[in-house]
């Protein structure tokens, strides 16, 4: 579902340029749930913005579900966004004047969808990440773990064909942590494709296949055994 | 299109961030307050200045006469000068083509009376130009004429005052009133914004008073206007020339100040002239002032907002927001804001205003005011540059790429 072929990208530095990505080669099939590990400075951030479509890249091919994502307009590429694509991030990123139900619901206005229509749909998902008695409370009144699963609904909502997470337990302990996993290994057994970017070796194992990144080329690409979240013990 | 949920998602932002909406508005309806304010105290003072010389034609000169103060060519001092007719006519030959309207003046203090009705009144006798020269408005009639001068005829013009005093709300067109014991037809009723002491007074043909009063060829005033068509410089060396020659004309030195006095409304005008146009000059730069000090508020504002909305505008395209979305619903807020709380200002200056007329017009701040075109002007120009300081970031940021936006905190 998603095909990257000889991809470059560099960021301009002053009146240098910095080569980040030096020709990656990735393929991710529908159900797969890739870790992408690598140290900062590696360009695995680089790699997971440009497969979102929040960041473009100068030389290569990347198609997702068919379509070749290059050279897209805003518009285009915001209802590309949209159409394909989950994000959830280290800090979560939810709009803070909004209470749970309202962030969930935002890509569903997105999408032009009825306001009674898009409730619905943004209760059910509260509902299975397990926060629907936490619907009207803002997102200052959540504990860590509870704004990413918050941010997971928001992510999901939208029915997505790729869930995206830019180290989704950064920011949370190791149980938290754990928990988000599991909920993450859920989906992705319900059939969901996952990209999780993260540099902790045990949030990799919990992946289905790692992908490892160093100086912009990718070093080493292998399916392991997942480690189910649920299983170990802190 | 009508768009309810945009107007949803645009009121929940004003509404959960209390403070800097309440700061955006501020601004503007501070800076539309202030601007009506000052506007309508400025235009008070102007209309102060302007009213004060409404009574009078604005270019009247004034010739009177007294007794000479120094001797002059074996003349002592002490003499009294006279003016009779033959100086008016003088006048009016030798500077005719400087003159508009030229009137002679006789006072005289009556006890007129109609009926059981009397009262004591000033009476000018006059020649028919005097209408002019004093504002006279003329209610019922006509004013004096120049038949009434060739025949001496016994005719009167009274002011409004003088009917309400002696013919008890009865039309005194038309009927006759005693002066000093001579009967006079009223064939006019006049008004006057002078005041009423200006309303009390009873005008009638100079030819007239001259016989009946004395039988003599003197006159008391010579009143005159000058042509429009000549500037305050010229109009004040017309005057100076004037006084010159009539000094001359009864043998008066030149540095007498008593025996021919000539003023001239121009030397006065020109001081009021040259003030008005520093007050305008000072009501446009404090207009200007105001305005620019409110769009340079209302765009910092803006610039803070959207600057603090960064990262919601990076999540907000990250979820699929379209740039134009994201700019439609940063400015909407902004003009919504900036209208509402402008009107706000408006109403609350014009109503400050209503409120301190009485006692600013008692500080020679006569009904201040400021038209609504002007302050509506003044809100739709915050308006716009609230919304051009809120568009130009509210576009670039529209534009950057979500990943940027996300990583500001």
């Amino acid at each position: 579902m998603l095909k990257i072929s000889q991809l470059h990208k560099s960021y301009p530095i002053g009146d240098s340029s910095l080569h980040v990505l030096k020709g990656i080669d990735l393929e991710v099939n529908e159900g797969e749930m890739v870790a992408i590990m690598g140290s900062s400075g590696s360009g695995k951030s680089t790699l997971l913005n440009i497969i979102g479509i929040l960041d473009d890249y100068d030389e290569g091919d990347y198609t997702l579900d068919g379509v070749v994502i290059k050279d897209l307009t805003e518009k285009k590429a915001a209802i590309y966004r949209n159409k394909f694509l989950g994000f959830i991030f280290q800090s979560f990123n939810l709009i803070n004047y909004k209470n749970a139900l309202e962030n969930v619901a935002l890509p569903l206005y997105y999408q032009g969808m009825k306001r009674k229509e898009r409730q619905e749909k943004a209760k059910y998902h509260l509902e299975k990440v397990g926060l629907l008695d936490w619907a009207h409370h803002l997102p200052n009144e959540l504990s860590g773990g509870q704004k990413q699963r918050v941010a997971i609904a928001r992510a999901l909502a939208a029915d997505p064909k790729l869930l995206m997470a830019d180290e989704p337990t950064g920011a949370l302990d190791t149980t938290t942590s754990y928990d988000i996993m599991e909920f993450l290994q859920q989906l992705n057994d319900e059939g969901k494709t996952l990209l999780i970017v993260t540099h902790e070796e045990d949030i990799a194992a919990m992946c289905k296949r790692v992908v490892r990144l160093r100086d912009g080329v990718i070093m080493e690409d292998k399916i392991v055994e997942q480690v189910r979240a649920a299983t170990v013990n802190v | 299109m009508f768009d309810l949920d945009l107007w949803r998602e645009i009121f929940q932002s004003i509404n959960k961030n209390r403070t800097r909406s309440i700061l955006a508005g501020l601004t503007v309806a501070f800076a539309i307050l202030l601007f009506t304010i000052l506007f309508g105290i400025a235009n008070g003072l102007k209309n102060t200045f302007k009213e004060a010389f409404v009574d009078d034609a604005i270019n009247s000169i004034f010739i009177r006469s007294g007794r000479t103060s120094k001797a002059h060519k074996g003349m002592q001092a002490g003499r009294a000068i006279q003016f009779k007719n033959e100086d008016f006519d003088y006048v009016k030959e030798e500077y005719g083509e400087g003159i508009e309207y030229i009137t002679a003046r006789i006072y005289l203090n009556v006890n007129a009376s109609f009926r059981n009705e009397n009262n004591s009144y000033n009476v000018r006798a006059v020649h028919p130009d005097h209408k002019y020269l004093e504002n006279t408005i003329i209610k019922e009639g006509r004013y004096i004429n120049q038949n009434d001068l060739k025949n001496k005829t016994k005719v009167a013009v009274i002011g409004r005052l003088v009917e309400e005093d002696l013919y008890l709300k009865t039309k005194a067109l038309g009927k006759y009133i005693n002066l000093n014991g001579i009967q006079y037809k009223i064939v006019g009723v006049f008004t006057d914004d002078g005041g009423d002491n200006e309303e009390r007074l009873i005008y009638i043909p100079v030819t007239t008073s001259q016989l009946l009063y004395g039988n003599n060829d003197y006159i008391d005033q010579i009143n005159l206007t000058y042509d429009m068509e000549m500037d305050f410089d010229q109009a004040i060396d017309f005057g100076n020339k004037l006084e010159k020659d009539l000094k001359e004309r009864f043998i008066v030195a030149k540095n007498d100040q008593r025996a021919v006095r000539v003023s001239n409304m121009a030397e006065a005008n020109k001081g009021v002239t040259q003030f008005n146009a520093v007050l305008g000059i000072i009501i446009f730069i404090i207009g200007l002032g105001t305005l620019i000090a409110g769009i340079v508020g209302i765009s910092n504002i803006m610039i803070f907002i959207v600057k603090e909305r960064t990262k919601e505008i990076g999540i907000r395209k990250a979820l699929g927001a379209s740039p134009r979305s994201i700019v439609s619903i940063i400015l909407i807020e902004a003009i919504l804001i900036t209208a509402f709380t402008g009107y706000l200002g408006l109403l609350l200056g014009v109503g400050i205003l209503e409120w301190a007329t009485p006692v600013l017009e008692e500080n020679f701040i006569t009904n201040p005011g400021i038209s609504i075109s002007l302050v509506i002007s003044a809100t739709v120009l915050l308006i716009a540059a609230g919304s051009l300081a809120g568009y130009l970031p509210a576009k670039r940021a529209s534009k950057i790429k979500p990943i940027v936006a996300l990583r500001q905190d």
